[in-house]
């Protein structure tokens, strides 16, 4: 209500993160979300230790092995999660699918945001047409669709040099083509965080004093739109996973000789006609909790970082 | 408006021609065209002659502007695979690709827009909280994970719905293969579409909400209250025609990801449309294919994205066409 | 008998688990075409009480207790139905901005139309003609073009003007007007404000006037009701109100004028601001702000008392009558 939001208090700068600390630890749902997120990231980084089986030594596939049930049902107490149809143990594979995944997640949100930020700030600071060409890059790669961009792109580099080499270049492919494609949310963010405090008389000040524009937007401006950076940055991360797991399911990302989790999922879906559930249900939900944790860090650090929300 | 549809036939001639170009390297450079014409055995001598006869030896722009010129006339080549002319291949495909985004939008339609609604409407009503809870889980649910749900409980459990195939289709004036008008079509539809409009669900019920939420804080739907007006006509005449202006927007945003998402649900279904024509064509590595699937997909997208501004022109006053490019 | 009076009335808004109070104990009343200004600083819950009035509070508000009644009948209570026959019909509102209060996607006549055909069972034309009518009697050029317009296709002072005319069309006995001027032009301003006023009087439509300008309460409005924090804390007439203000708060107000102040002299602003609803002092809530706060202002909260020239509530103005009674007290014996 607008008699009301003029008479909230914007704290200062540097009490500003502590209070938005507290808050963000006074919600339980976000602490919760931070907490599964923490742990999965500790999971993708410790995989190597954590997994019981080694799944690069040549006796990790065993088809001797193969589709047995999880610990609770088959009780065979060597395969916590089960085995696959290969007779690899559930468990091991998604610990490493979990570290591909965010692996990859993350160095392509990285890229997006290196890129973004650029083209956010050049088109923000410099305005007029430079602005106007970028912004109308951003609408047509925006309507084009990141996954729609990532399959044609993806399709026609398998086509192009084979199944075979396209294997080994898969991560840094996939890593690559969603970096590349989801700029524009970033750039246009950025871009209006830098229009809104080029208003602000900071930098006029920091103009008149001689400061050349490339220091006033990267010590002054920067700073100032890093708080829906860090919005835009987790939710992207979910995205970025989701999109990984899309393309690798369709036989575009990841091979299943090493696998992510959707390329797990993918190869788990044919054995779900046959009864061995596991294959696929386990991935599945491994995917759905991380995507689902995201999320939950994103509304809950959107709620915390804008002072202007209230939840009623 | 004349001046808006000859901006907009100017932007998707720009589009087509990028299009056109990013198909005709991808049929120059993908995979060799005089292999698809003989085999390996042949001597070099004689593949040479093919080359020439074919003209790839020709300076490229003149073999864009061959291409081009055969493109207009509808002829994108042949199918490596199917030996037909590709355009034929992927007309026979379209109507089902057609009627399973046909089917996902009108339920998004109908489902979507009296959820948001009432979601923002009525927040404490607990049908309204189940939505939000729904809206927020759907969105983190990837769109392959539901449709491997869906098969595994109506397929394989209750045996309601077959999980692949189209099933039976009726002739319609002999210019489209429809399954919307046999029982078995119906059944076979029942779970591609229903995957497809989940994954766009959550993101319309989501926006309605919040988009709504916020038309009805604004001063003109107080002063609508103040008037004395009763409670259908402030939602249905004063509040749904500005949130759904933003809805459109993202409308048109979002047929790229259906196409994506068409591509993603037919795999799983095996439903014999473009999509899963295109992921054949990418494993056999036909090309002709792959680029005219580029060209008609482009084509499509053009069309929508002029639809979709047209109608936010018609409902948005304050817009005049012809100041709304891109 | 009066038209509409507001007793001990409470709103409260409920915000991250707290519940503050954003007005407290007020009341008032407003007699039949009579004009009456509600002023004070922004923050001051002025626009609160005019939404309260017609039950128009946004959602985390609401009403905890008082009372407001209309013709006797309690609005508080009403249910929907009786409510939106009493908004437009009896009470009619006039908001802020002029550029916000229309919507954008609805034709003037559209929007004009709908009011009076909510409330009467009238042919659309009829209803058309009303429109064009009234349009015309707040002094739109070509009226019948003007209906067939979108509102961005109006200048803001035409605008509000169409406001205006929404609200005449069911000749309502009293209009909440909501600082109807601050967003716009000062040249236009003037003209609104004659509008405005000649309209009640030929009329004789009651008018409740929440401003913070008191150039233009003062030459609209008979009576004035000055409110800080929440409360009301000096009601009078808004002449004797501008030549004599009681209380410490509202002589602030008029020496923060321009005209108050010599030229080259910087203006008289009060000190401080007001506090967010948060952080309400105890005691009198100006306190803080005061040059005359003792500890009796820091605790209590001081009760209304007549000082001859208003109705006031503060313990500085208490003290002065008690000492002058003692002194007139004193000189009889």
């Amino acid at each position: 209500m607008r008699y009301f939001k003029k008479d909230i208090i914007t704290p200062a700068q540097s009490s500003r993160w502590s209070h938005i600390w507290a808050g963000f630890i006074g919600d339980k749902l976000a602490t919760l979300a931070l907490a599964i997120f923490v742990f999965y990231c500790l999971v993708a980084i410790f995989a190597p230790l954590l997994a019981p089986y080694n799944i690069n030594n040549p006796n990790f596939m065993d088809l001797e092995n193969a589709e047995i049930a999880p610990f609770w049902i088959s009780g065979d107490s060597r395969f916590l999660l089960g085995t696959d149809a290969q007779g690899r143990d559930m468990l091991s594979v998604i610990l490493y699918g979990t570290r591909l995944s965010l692996t990859i997640g993350v160095c392509a949100v990285l890229i997006q945001t290196a890129l973004g930020i650029c083209i956010g700030l050049i088109s923000g600071y410099l305005g007029g047409r430079t602005d106007n060409f970028l912004m109308r890059c951003a609408d047509i790669q925006l309507s084009l669709s990141t996954m729609m961009v990532a399959i044609v792109f993806l399709a026609i580099f398998q086509a192009m040099f084979g199944m075979a080499m396209y294997q080994q270049l898969a991560m840094l492919m996939l890593i690559l083509v969603i970096g590349l494609a989801e700029w524009p949310l970033f750039a246009r963010t950025i871009r209006a965080s830098v229009l809104a405090e080029k208003q602000k008389e900071y930098v006029d000040a920091a103009r008149i004093m001689g400061i050349s524009p490339k220091r006033i937007m990267f010590k002054h401006i920067l700073p100032n739109t890093l708080t829906p950076v860090l919005v835009i940055f987790t939710v992207q991360i979910s995205n970025a996973i989701v999109a990984e797991a899309a393309l690798s399911f369709l036989g575009l990302g990841m091979p299943a000789n090493d696998p992510s989790l959707g390329a797990l999922i993918s190869v788990g879906f044919s054995y779900m006609f046959s009864g061995s559930w596991w294959i696929c249900v386990i991935p599945s939900v491994t995917l759905i909790i991380l995507i689902l944790v995201m999320n939950m860090l994103g509304d809950g650090l959107r709620d915390h970082l804008n002072p202007k929300t209230y939840k009623d | 408006m004349f001046v808006f549809l000859l901006r907009r036939l100017v932007q998707a001639f720009v589009v087509m021609i990028i299009i056109s170009v990013i198909s005709f390297a991808i049929q120059n450079k993908l995979g060799d065209p005089v292999l698809q014409h003989v085999s390996m055995t042949v001597a070099p001598a004689e593949r040479a002659q093919i080359r020439q006869d074919l003209g790839l030896n020709d300076n490229l722009v003149v073999q864009y502007w061959r291409f081009a010129k055969k493109a207009i006339h509808g002829d994108l080549g042949t199918s490596y695979y199917y030996k037909e002319p590709v355009l034929d291949v992927i007309f026979k495909k379209l109507p089902a690709t057609f009627e399973l985004a046909f089917c996902a939008i009108v339920m998004v339609a109908f489902i979507a827009i009296p959820c948001g609604i009432l979601a923002a409407i009525k927040p404490k009503n607990i049908i309204s909280r189940l939505v939000v809870a729904l809206s927020t889980m759907g969105i983190s649910i990837p769109i392959f994970i539901v449709a491997i749900f869906l098969v595994y409980i109506f397929s394989i459990q209750l045996h309601l719905a077959p999980s692949f195939g189209r099933g039976q289709t009726t002739d319609v004036f002999g210019l489209w293969e429809s399954g919307l008008f046999s029982k078995d079509g119906l059944r076979h539809l029942m779970l591609p579409s229903i995957s497809l409009a989940f994954a766009l669900m959550p993101i319309f019920v989501r926006l309605i909400r919040a988009e709504m939420i916020e038309v009805l804080q604004s001063d003109y739907i107080r002063f609508a209250w103040s008037k004395g007006l009763n409670t259908r006509r402030i939602y249905f005449i004063h509040a749904l025609k500005n949130t759904m202006l933003p809805v459109i927007t993202v409308g048109g945003i979002q047929a790229g990801t259906l196409v994506a998402y068409t591509i993603l649900t037919e795999s799983i279904f095996q439903w014999p449309g473009m999509g899963f024509l295109f992921m054949d064509a990418v494993s056999r590595v036909d090309t002709p294919l792959i680029s005219a699937y580029l060209i008609v997909v482009g084509g499509i997208f053009v069309v929508t994205n002029t639809v979709v501004d047209l109608i936010y022109g018609l409902v948005n006053p304050t817009v005049k066409l012809a100041n709304h490019g891109l | 008998m009066n038209l509409l009076s507001v007793s001990n009335l409470n709103v409260n808004f409920h915000l991250k688990g707290q519940d503050l109070a954003a007005l407290i104990d007020v009341s008032f009343t407003l007699n039949r075409g009579e004009r009456v200004a509600i002023v004070g600083e922004s923050g001051a819950g002025k626009s609160v009480l005019g939404f309260s009035i017609v039950n128009l509070i946004d959602k985390p508000g609401y009403i905890k207790s008082g009372s407001i009644k209309l013709d006797n009948k309690e609005i508080t209570k009403m249910t929907r139905p009786q409510l939106q026959e009493v908004r437009g019909k009896r009470i009619a509102m006039i908001f802020q901005d002029p550029m916000m209060t229309l919507n954008p996607v609805l034709t003037i006549g559209a929007q004009l139309v709908e009011a009076i055909r909510s409330h009467t069972r009238i042919s659309f034309k009829d209803a058309k003609n009303i429109a064009i009518e009234k349009l015309h009697s707040v002094q739109i050029a070509s009226p019948e073009k003007r209906f067939h317009q979108y509102p961005h296709e109006l200048s803001g002072g035409m605008r509000q003007r169409v406001i205006i005319a929404t609200v005449l069309l069911l000749n309502p006995d009293i209009i909440i007007a909501d600082e109807p001027t601050t967003a716009l032009d000062v040249t236009i301003q003037a003209e609104i404000i004659q509008l405005l006023l000649d309209i009640c009087r030929n009329n004789s439509m009651a008018l409740l006037l929440i401003s913070h300008d008191l150039g233009v309460v003062s030459r609209i409005a008979e009576r004035t009701i000055v409110m800080y924090a929440g409360r009301v804390v000096e009601e009078g007439p808004t002449l004797e109100i501008i030549n004599d203000p009681q209380h410490p708060y509202t002589q602030g107000l008029l020496n923060a004028l321009p005209q108050m102040a010599l030229p080259g002299q910087r203006l008289n602003q009060i000190v401080g601001s007001m506090p967010p609803l948060n952080e309400r002092p105890t005691g009198c809530a100006f306190h803080p702000r005061c040059p005359y706060a003792t500890d009796q202002c820091r605790q209590q909260q001081p009760g209304f008392i007549n000082s001859g020239v208003s109705t006031v509530a503060c313990f500085m103005v208490e003290d002065m009558l008690t000492d002058t009674n003692s002194d007139y007290d004193e000189e009889i014996d």
